[in-house]
């Protein structure tokens, strides 16, 4: 469970997140949505340390992220931005052993090897982990990011726009892995998503942001209406029922 | 898990046994490296004006015994703390500041060190060898704090303008260190520190290069740490480990390791450069693997360098800093070249 107490930052004078307060359950994919610039990510880097909040505070089942010692935190919440651009030759493989670094500092064991294997797989990265990053595609990098934080086996996992650099064959692949290590593995997932219909598709809750303030949140199938989404994105969306899943269309 | 067995088995052949092979550098390659280096270290022993051979070590008389015990081994030692730790060093900065081509050389720590040297000497007189380590070493930190600092804040998009911001820098420095040394009549003796020269190497006199030894052992702990924080700064935060500390830590332990190494032999151009390039080349980033192949490497460029220096115009000597220089300095060109090709 993620609770975010109101939660406020400002960049320059401008401010990007206030006053959020918000409680993401336990279990199941919530999907952050928005326009550009309503504080999705904003949010997400807060709620996962990896910017510190101007006031409020952020707990994770309990652990205040900004005062948790980092690696006993790094057990329970794993996050990926969107922005990765790494520099470092290493092979797949390394990059997801090193997802095992809060786990093991480093020395793998046995079951961290384990680990590592069952990511590498998931993700379906088997035949290209002796590749360097460097020799990968963006997507197939992307794959690699998101499998070393799967790797990472914390109950938490928060993923800015985890579909950048997918064609749609392997976004609508990611997805559904992200759907499995939520049912399967039990694991709470958030996700940064642009496209209403991903979210609309694949998540549970739905968490809908404006000018660094929420708007609503709750369940999918009660949020995915014309007029929030109006509210949200200012454009007029025509919300269809299409083989059980609700789909928005803006082009009317 | 289960579910996915199934269809991805196909994959399962690819994570086993014999595929986990290491491309590039492989175990053999380290052994046949750490051979040749042995080999080039007990040739290394043997060249000099002073007789003494292979053959000589079984029954040596006390002049030949006190040639290698004063002046062969010693300087054999010097070469391959110094060449290892200096490797290290521009491995673990070039890391830490995220560009392949940021050494202690092209940072300007070098520089710093020399501009230490001449306000020490000014202040303590020439002789305290303690002295100059301990100004080398505060100006050496400063001075690459500074040229970090320099980094966050400004914008710098191509990779080759921030070694090239350092090169100035350290020419700014090294200014200064010239007009110092100008003033106060030490031109020469500054030309004297600054260049690497393992001729003055004896017995008694070189010691304290063991510090750089303690300084690669920390880092080679680190390793794992120094890795991560090359991954830049979510990843380090996301997988627990201290960013800001991890950076200040590794670049302390560069500037140290420059320092005692500057004041010790003298500086050997492109060495903190080079050698962690040609190294991670072949194979890859992971600091784990790479910082004792790196340690090899640096140890044997510093050796062939200096046998080089002490025969090409025999029984004189060429400054082995010269020797560095110009095949770093080629090997330097062919990198940038080579990097401007794959756009980095």
């Amino acid at each position: 469970m993620i609770e975010i107490e109101s939660v406020s930052k400002s960049y320059g004078g401008v401010r990007v997140l206030d006053d959020v307060s918000l409680t993401i359950p336990t279990g199941g994919i919530t999907s952050l949505i928005g326009a550009n610039g309503a504080g999705k990510s904003t949010l997400l880097s807060v709620a996962s340390r990896l910017l510190p909040a101007d006031s409020g505070r952020v707990r994770v089942d309990g652990m205040d992220v900004a005062t948790t010692p980092g690696p006993v935190l790094a057990r329970r919440l794993a996050v990926l931005r969107q922005e990765n651009a790494m520099s470092v030759r290493l092979t797949v493989r390394e990059l997801v052993a090193f997802g095992r670094f809060p786990h093991s500092g480093g020395r793998l064991t046995r079951e961290d090897s384990r680990q590592v294997d069952e990511a590498l797989a998931w993700f379906e990265l088997g035949p290209l982990a002796d590749r360097h990053l460097d020799q990968l595609s963006g997507g197939q990098r992307q794959r690699a990011y998101v499998a070393m934080v799967m790797c990472q086996g914390t109950d938490h996992v928060l993923l800015d726009e985890p579909l950048n650099n997918l064609d749609m064959r392997h976004a609508v692949q990611m997805m559904r892995m992200l759907r499995g290590m939520a049912d399967e593995l039990e694991r709470t997932v958030v996700l940064v998503v642009h496209d209403v219909n991903v979210a609309s598709c694949y998540s549970d809750r739905i968490v809908a942001m404006r000018e660094g303030q929420l708007v609503a949140e709750g369940p999918t199938s009660e949020l995915m209406t014309p007029e929030l989404l109006r509210k949200v994105f200012d454009v007029e969306v025509e919300v269809h029922e299409l083989a059980g899943r609700r789909i928005g269309v803006p082009w009317s | 898990m289960t579910r996915t067995t199934g269809r991805r088995s196909g994959a399962a052949p690819a994570l086993s046994g014999q595929a986990r092979r290491r491309r590039g550098v492989q175990r053999w390659h380290v052994a046949v490296a750490l051979g040749a280096l042995a080999l080039a270290a007990s040739a290394s022993l043997f060249v000099g004006v002073g007789d003494l051979t292979p053959a000589d070590l079984l029954d040596p008389d006390e002049a030949q015994a006190r040639v290698l015990w004063t002046s062969r081994v010693p300087r054999l030692l010097a070469i391959l703390l110094a060449g290892s730790a200096m490797a290290v060093a521009g491995l673990v900065m070039m890391h830490l500041t995220r560009n392949r081509f940021v050494s202690p050389q092209t940072a300007g720590t070098t520089e710093w060190v020399g501009l230490g040297i001449v306000v020490a000497t000014l202040s303590f007189g020439g002789t305290s060898v303690l002295g100059k380590m301990t100004i080398g070493v505060a100006f050496a930190l400063v001075g690459t704090a500074f040229f970090v600092w320099l980094l966050q804040r400004l914008v710098l998009t191509d990779v080759v303008v921030v070694p090239l911001v350092g090169i100035l820098l350290g020419g700014v420095v090294s200014a200064v260190t010239t007009f110092l040394a100008y003033r106060f009549d030490l031109l020469q003796s500054v030309d004297v520190w600054m260049n690497g020269d393992f001729s003055g190497v004896l017995a008694g006199r070189y010691e304290l290069l063991w510090l750089v030894l303690a300084a690669t052992v920390v880092a080679y702990l680190w390793a794992d740490r120094f890795s991560v924080a090359g991954m830049g700064e979510s990843f380090a935060i996301n997988l627990g480990v201290p960013y800001t500390r991890v950076v200040m830590v590794g670049l302390a332990i560069s500037s140290i390791v420059t320092a005692i190494i500057v004041v010790s032999v003298g500086s050997i151009p492109f060495l903190g450069l080079v050698v962690p390039n040609l190294v991670t080349l072949a194979m890859g980033d992971n600091l784990r693997r790479v910082l004792p192949v790196t340690a090899l490497t640096g140890a044997a460029f510093v050796l062939v360098c200096d046998v080089l220096a002490r025969t090409i115009r025999y029984p004189y000597e060429v400054p082995v800093g010269m020797i560095g220089g110009v095949v770093g300095g080629v090997l330097f060109v062919w990198l940038l070249l080579r990097a401007r090709n794959r756009a980095l």
